[in-house]
Formats: C-alpha cells, sequence, structure tokens
C-alpha cells in the first residue's frame, strides 16, 4: 500500500489570520525569490492568506531579470557561431528577437539542457574538437557553482569551455527598487536559497536604512507562513527588525568559501537588469585572469540593443508594480504555450505562476438532479459528498 | 515463406535459438534479403514466435467474431535511454499499446511490431530488447503476430525505435467516454504515480545517481478487464502516460465540461518518487507512468470499483483521488495538502528543469 500524503494543518495560519486582523490595514509583502513565488501558488497558500496580506513578487527569478539584449546575444550565438550551447531548462524558451534557444534547436543549432555547470565542462573535456558555451545565469545560489566550473577549466587548462555569464546579486536590485519609490512594500520575505550563501547580515540594510522588517524564509508549507506572521507581527508592533526564520539553512555570514571563490573568478560590474536598467554594481563579470573564458570575448560578440516585447510588462511584474492580470498580453497572446515575456516562461516566473496556479475561468455554478444521485438498485446515496 | 539456407558468413552469423547473440545490427539486417532471415530465424522467432507469426505472412488473420467491435492502435516508442531501470523500450512498446487497447474497454488480440534499428545496434542488446517484449506479452496474455525490421546507417537512429500497433475486442454497446461523467462521479488512480517518467528522467539527466525507482511499465489490460466484469459502467478510462495525472484530469475536465478537482492528500506518491522530482524540479503530477490508469466511475460504485482494483496485484495502491464537481467550467483544481486550491494546467509539452 502506498498511502497518499498526510494532510497539513498549518498552526501558523490561525495565528497569521488573528495577527492580521489585529494590524488593520491592508499590508504588502515582497518575496525575493522565484521559489517563494511558486511555492506559495503550488501549495495553495496564496488561496488561505488573510484579505488585507498581499505578497508582491519582487525581482527573484533569475531568467526573468536576465536584459533582453543578454537573451539575444545568447541567441545569436547559438544560431552564428558552430558551437555547442550549455543551459539550464528555464532559459530555452525564453523568445528573443530571434526566437527563442528551443526554436534555434529546431533550426539545427547545437542547445543542450544541463543541470549542474559541470555537465558543460565535462561536455568540453568530452568533446575536444567543439566549442561549449554555458549560458551562466542566476543569483548568488548559481553564481559559486559557474565560478567553480571556470575555475576547474582553468586548472584542467580547458581551451573549448568558455561562459556567457549574466550573474546578479539580489540586494543592489533590492535597494534600487526601494530608491525607485515606485514600489510600497511593510516588508520583505528574504530569499533562502540565496541567504545560504550571502548569510542574513547581507540584508541588514534594508532594516537599518529602508526601516523596514524582513525575515529570511524556507520553502515548505509550514515555513512561509510562519515568516508572514513574524512579517504581519512586526509591522504591527512597528518594529523593523532582521528574523532569520529559516536557522536550519542560513547562518549569520551564510557561506564564506563559497563566496571567496565567487570572489577569486569574478568581479563586481553594473550590469543590465529588466524593468530596472544599469544597477551600479549589481552583477559580476569575469576577472582578467578568468578573462580567457568569457564567451563573449572570444566569439566578439556584439551587446544589441535592448528591446523588450512590444506590450510585455514584465518589467513591472518583476518590480512589483503590477501583477500579471493587469498586463494586456496574459492570458491574451501571452501563455506558457506561447509566451511573450521570460515572466510566462520561467518555472519560477511570476505570470507563469498566475498562469499555472491562479487563472480561474468565469465559474457557472449549476446544480443538477444528478448530483443527488443515488444507487438505483439499492437506493443508497453516493459515497461522496458533492460541493455545489 | 521459403526460408533460406543459412550463410556461413560467420562475422554476420547470429548464434541461434536463445544463446547470447553476437555481433551488431548491420544495413544488410534491414535489407530484407538473408541476413534478414537469418535475424528473424535465430533471435526474433525463437523469442517472439507463436503458430499466428510463424506463418510470416504479409499479414496476421485474427480470430473475429460477429458481436464485437475491434478497437485498433499504434504508437511508436523513441525513449532515449532505451534501457532504464525496470524495464526497457521493448516493455514500453508492448504495454503502451495494450494499454491504450485496454483503456477503450478492448481485450487486446494481437499486436504488430515494427522496429527501426541503427546500424552497429548491439545483437545482444537487440535479444534484450525482444525478450522484454516477449515478457510483457506473456504478462498481458497476448502476442506480436506480424512485424517488421528495417536498418538505417549509423547515427541516423538512436539505437533502436520501435512501433507497435493493437488490435482488441470490445463488447457491443460498451461506450467509455468523458461525455458520459457527470458531476459527483469518482476518479480512482490504481497506484503511486510518476515513476516511469522520474526514472527515465534520471537515467538520462543524472545517470549516476542510484535510485530504488523502477517504471511502472505493465500491461493494465488484466486489472482493466477484472474490473469491468465487476463494475460493468465504469464510465470514463486513461492511462496517464505522458503529462501525467494532470494531462488525464485536465483532459476530463475539458472534454466533459466539469471543474475536476483532485486531492492532493489522497494522490498517492511515493516518498522517493517525490524525492527525485524535487531533484530534478519536476512535479510528480505532470511525470508520465506506464502502467497507471484512471478510472472515472458513479459514486456508488466507487467502494465496489476500489476493492476490485485492489484484489489485482496491480492495483493494490489504488485510490480514490478526486471528484467531478458542479460547476460548469472545465476547469482542473487542487485541494493542496494545506487545504488551499489552486488550478492544475495541462504540462506544456517537454519537461524543462528548473533552474535551481
Amino acid at each position: 500500500m502506498n498511502p497518499g500524503k498526510p494532510t497539513i494543518r498549518l498552526k501558523s495560519l490561525k495565528r497569521l489570520n488573528q495577527l492580521a486582523s489585529e494590524v488593520g490595514r491592508d499590508v504588502a509583502f515582497m518575496e525575493v525569490c522565484g521559489t517563494h513565488t511558486m511555492s506559495v501558488f503550488r501549495s495553495g497558500l496564496r488561496s488561505l492568506l488573510p484579505k488585507n496580506v498581499n505578497l508582491l513578487s519582487g525581482p527573484g527569478c533569475p531568467v526573468c531579470v536576465t536584459a533582453q539584449s543578454d537573451i539575444d546575444m545568447l541567441i545569436a550565438l547559438a544560431v552564428d557561431h558552430d558551437v555547442i550551447v550549455c543551459t539550464y531548462g528555464d532559459m530555452l524558451r525564453v523568445p528573443g528577437a530571434r526566437g527563442s534557444l528551443e526554436k534555434a534547436r529546431g533550426d539545427g543549432a547545437d542547445v543542450r539542457v544541463i543541470y549542474s555547470s559541470m555537465d558543460a565542462v565535462t561536455l568540453a573535456q568530452e568533446s575536444p574538437g567543439k566549442q561549449i558555451v554555458f549560458a551562466a545565469v542566476g543569483f548568488e545560489t548559481t553564481t559559486p557553482a559557474t565560478a567553480a566550473a571556470v575555475d576547474y577549466a582553468k586548472r584542467m587548462g580547458l581551451g573549448n569551455f568558455t561562459v556567457l555569464a549574466s550573474h546578479k546579486l539580489v540586494m543592489p536590485a533590492v535597494t534600487a527598487l526601494l530608491d525607485s519609490g515606485t514600489v510600497h512594500v511593510d516588508g520583505f520575505l528574504l530569499p533562502g536559497h540565496v541567504s545560504v550563501i550571502t548569510g542574513w547580515r547581507e540584508f541588514d540594510p534594508i532594516v537599518k536604512q529602508y526601516n523596514l522588517p524582513c525575515v529570511v524564509g524556507g520553502f515548505e508549507d509550514e515555513q512561509i507562513p510562519e515568516a508572514l506572521v513574524d512579517l504581519v507581527r512586526l509591522v504591527g508592533e512597528g518594529r523593523a527588525e532582521l528574523i532569520n526564520q529559516y536557522p536550519q539553512a542560513v547562518a549569520e555570514h551564510g557561506n564564506p568559501s563559497a563566496r571567496a571563490l565567487v570572489k577569486k573568478v569574478f568581479e563586481l560590474a553594473d550590469v543590465r537588469w529588466r524593468g530596472l536598467g544599469t544597477i551600479p554594481g549589481s552583477g559580476l563579470v569575469l576577472r582578467d585572469a578568468y578573462r580567457t573564458f568569457d564567451a563573449q570575448a572570444r566569439f566578439n560578440l556584439s551587446q544589441p540593443k535592448d528591446r523588450e516585447p512590444k506590450g510585455c510588462r514584465c518589467g513591472e511584474v518583476i518590480t512589483g508594480a503590477v501583477t500579471p492580470p493587469q498586463c494586456v498580453l496574459f492570458d491574451n497572446g501571452c501563455t506558457p504555450t506561447n509566451p511573450i515575456g521570460p515572466c510566462m516562461v520561467s518555472s519560477e516566473g511570476t505570470c507563469q505562476a498566475w498562469f499555472k496556479y491562479h487563472r480561474v475561468g468565469v465559474p457557472k455554478r449549476r446544480r443538477l438532479a444528478s448530483m443527488r444521485r443515488r444507487d438505483p438498485k439499492t437506493g443508497k446515496p453516493s459515497v461522496l459528498e458533492v460541493q455545489p | 515463406m521459403t526460408h533460406a539456407a543459412p550463410i556461413t558468413d560467420t562475422n554476420h552469423r547470429l548464434a541461434e535459438g536463445n544463446d547470447k547473440p553476437r555481433g551488431r545490427v548491420t544495413l544488410a539486417h534491414g535489407g530484407g534479403g538473408q541476413l534478414t532471415d537469418e535475424l528473424l530465424d535465430n533471435l526474433i522467432l525463437p523469442r517472439l514466435g507463436n503458430d499466428l507469426m510463424g506463418g510470416l505472412l504479409d499479414s496476421a488473420t485474427l480470430a473475429a467474431t460477429g458481436t464485437d467491435k475491434l478497437a485498433m492502435t499504434i504508437d511508436s516508442y523513441v525513449v532515449q535511454p532505451w534501457k532504464f531501470p525496470g524495464g526497457d523500450i521493448g516493455r514500453l512498446a508492448v504495454c503502451g499499446t495494450v494499454n491504450d487497447l485496454a483503456v477503450c474497454g478492448g481485450d487486446p488480440v494481437g499486436i504488430a511490431l515494427s522496429l527501426i534499428l541503427a546500424e552497429g545496434f548491439e545483437m545482444s542488446d537487440l535479444a534484450q530488447v525482444i525478450d522484454s517484449i516477449a515478457q510483457a506479452g506473456e504478462e498481458a496474455g497476448v502476442s506480436v503476430v506480424t512485424g517488421d525490421t528495417k536498418v538505417v546507417g549509423r547515427g541516423q537512429a538512436d539505437g533502436v525505435y520501435i512501433t507497435t500497433a493493437g488490435v482488441a475486442r470490445v463488447p457491443q454497446g460498451r461506450t467509455l467516454s468523458p461525455k458520459r461523467v457527470n458531476p459527483g462521479d469518482v476518479l480512482i488512480v490504481n497506484g503511486p504515480i510518476g515513476e516511469h517518467g522520474l526514472v527515465v528522467m534520471l537515467a538520462r539527466e543524472m545517470p549516476k545517481v542510484k535510485s530504488v525507482l523502477r517504471t511502472d511499465a505493465a500491461p493494465l489490460n488484466g486489472l482493466i478487464q477484472t474490473l469491468l466484469k465487476k463494475v460493468p459502467d465504469v464510465l470514463f478510462m486513461r492511462d496517464a502516460t505522458r503529462s501525467g495525472l494532470a494531462g488525464v484530469a485536465c483532459d476530463l475536465a475539458r472534454d466533459s465540461g466539469w471543474r475536476v478537482t483532485l486531492d492532493e492528500a489522497r494522490i498517492p506518491v511515493r516518498p522517493e518518487a517525490q524525492h527525485a522530482a524535487d531533484m530534478l524540479g519536476l512535479d510528480p503530477l505532470e511525470v508520465a507512468n506506464e502502467g497507471k490508469v484512471v478510472v472515472v466511475v458513479r459514486p456508488y460504485e466507487a467502494d465496489a470499483a476500489l476493492a476490485v482494483m485492489r484484489s489485482h496485484p496491480l492495483g493494490e495502491g489504488a485510490r480514490i483521488i478526486g471528484h467531478v464537481g458542479g460547476v460548469e467550467d472545465g476547469l482542473c483544481e487542487l485541494h493542496t495538502l494545506i487545504g488551499g486550491r489552486r488550478i492544475i494546467q495541462k504540462p506544456y509539452g517537454e519537461q524543462l528543469p528548473r533552474i535551481c
């Protein structure tokens, strides 16, 4: 026998409802991690939140914040050069000016989906006659893996491995967002995975300079509502503090050896973000000692102009300025099957989360005699209660 | 059909009968000449042969009765890798086609087998695939009654591709259709989900990861025929193959016009399958099964259907997983473990691993 899973009775939900009603006004929190966005929808938590507690998705989906020009450059590389492009699956279907990597693959380009940066290095070792390019995207969580791959490739003297990196940092984006004055939130649900690397101290300035409460949250069913309980409580008490609700994974100073490896391979740079423009010191580029592993230099790629899809409001979605249904393209030309913007493509994208788990058609309620059907032989009522 | 004299070229000589075959597939094995005959006589017929096929005519003649309808289906199998824990492409090719017939209420009577082999495929591997076909056929109680073999040049195909077609008898008056489904009807699945797809994804993407998971590929005609004998008025059935349980439930909602609600707490998922899915960034709901069927019955027949299914080895893990609701919007909804609600969408198609 294989029983199903036990139902979870969230203890924190009751407390959340109680605290939210005590606050007595609408409160909005921003989650800055695509995995939080997806978890909230996938677990159905969104349908259980108190009416006055709103969750806004911030710039936490790595694919979604990647500038359109970086995506166009990657697709051009796959189409115009005789290389094997290795990518995380999420990048495959992001549309660019010349189609997507998926389309390029269909047209004959060699594009491979990998799970780990080291898969690309192994492929390079096994394919001496081919140039392997790893499309490296992601925040602090995936950067150490890219750094490890590049460092290893250098030690092995691999001449056929490069990365097209658009790694980004969370904190500069949050600061830019708060400085822009376009988004009004009462606190932040901080990214658990990113904090594993950075440590929770990284986010101190949000509390100290912007006077907003922050909670580092895990991803399990009980962990997100627990983090929200703390946030609502802090708002109610009018206190700006940073609470670590994910101590089993997140330490004050994170993972110093991972950060040291990143620092060895990468240096800070001003990079472009979708929806946020260029943010000083918000991205990472390869240091001079590793410049030979930069695909842009090796293949002499020119940076195209940022031309975002017409009508697409991904830039506003990832900064929490609008919710997906406020975009005219949402479910109206832009769907996961035919995505126009990256937020609809990525499995962590806010638009995909809304579309996949939250889009409800116009319900037409209808009661039928057949709902109260009885067994014609025994006259017994049906075994299941039917919800009208 | 006259059998050609055995050829003596030792390079191409196959071991006879069930001995471990030697060598590799060459283009000439698909040429329809002496080498094809040898392949048939020494590798395939000893494993699959039966009265109907032994004649090696261009088509097999199957017995028919006056009152039955015939169901017919065809499916191609290109799974990569061709071998994975618990099964291989041969087992899949029989189970998939048998199950497509079985969920239409059919009792399979014969399978046609088409092999496309790549030059250089190991003969011993081919023998393993044919043995799996024979084994699955035996489990299903149905024979391969006719077949074809082609060989393409090295690099033009990936090892082995199989197409199987099948014919089944369906009693007059049996209609299984989503149109027959109404509010209150109950969805049952015969066991834990997601295992075939996860096993293949693990074998493909993380071959070094050791897992206790095995493919669930199994012929379901025995289970389904047993169920239909005891509960003749099953409304609809579908095997939850590609796009998984989510795909079946979404199609049922769309085609019936009613909202279909699944209850996450009741959906059986083995912990090891959930771990594999988490690691691969996949949702077990959306992953392929090859031995799982979703059965829809009237509410007052749910207990009886469940009992019959649980009495069969392939239905021991059967559970009621959801019901058809009274809202006429054709959506599929999940009641989640924490008591929340969300929509289930039909999966896009390609399972894209997540980024982190």
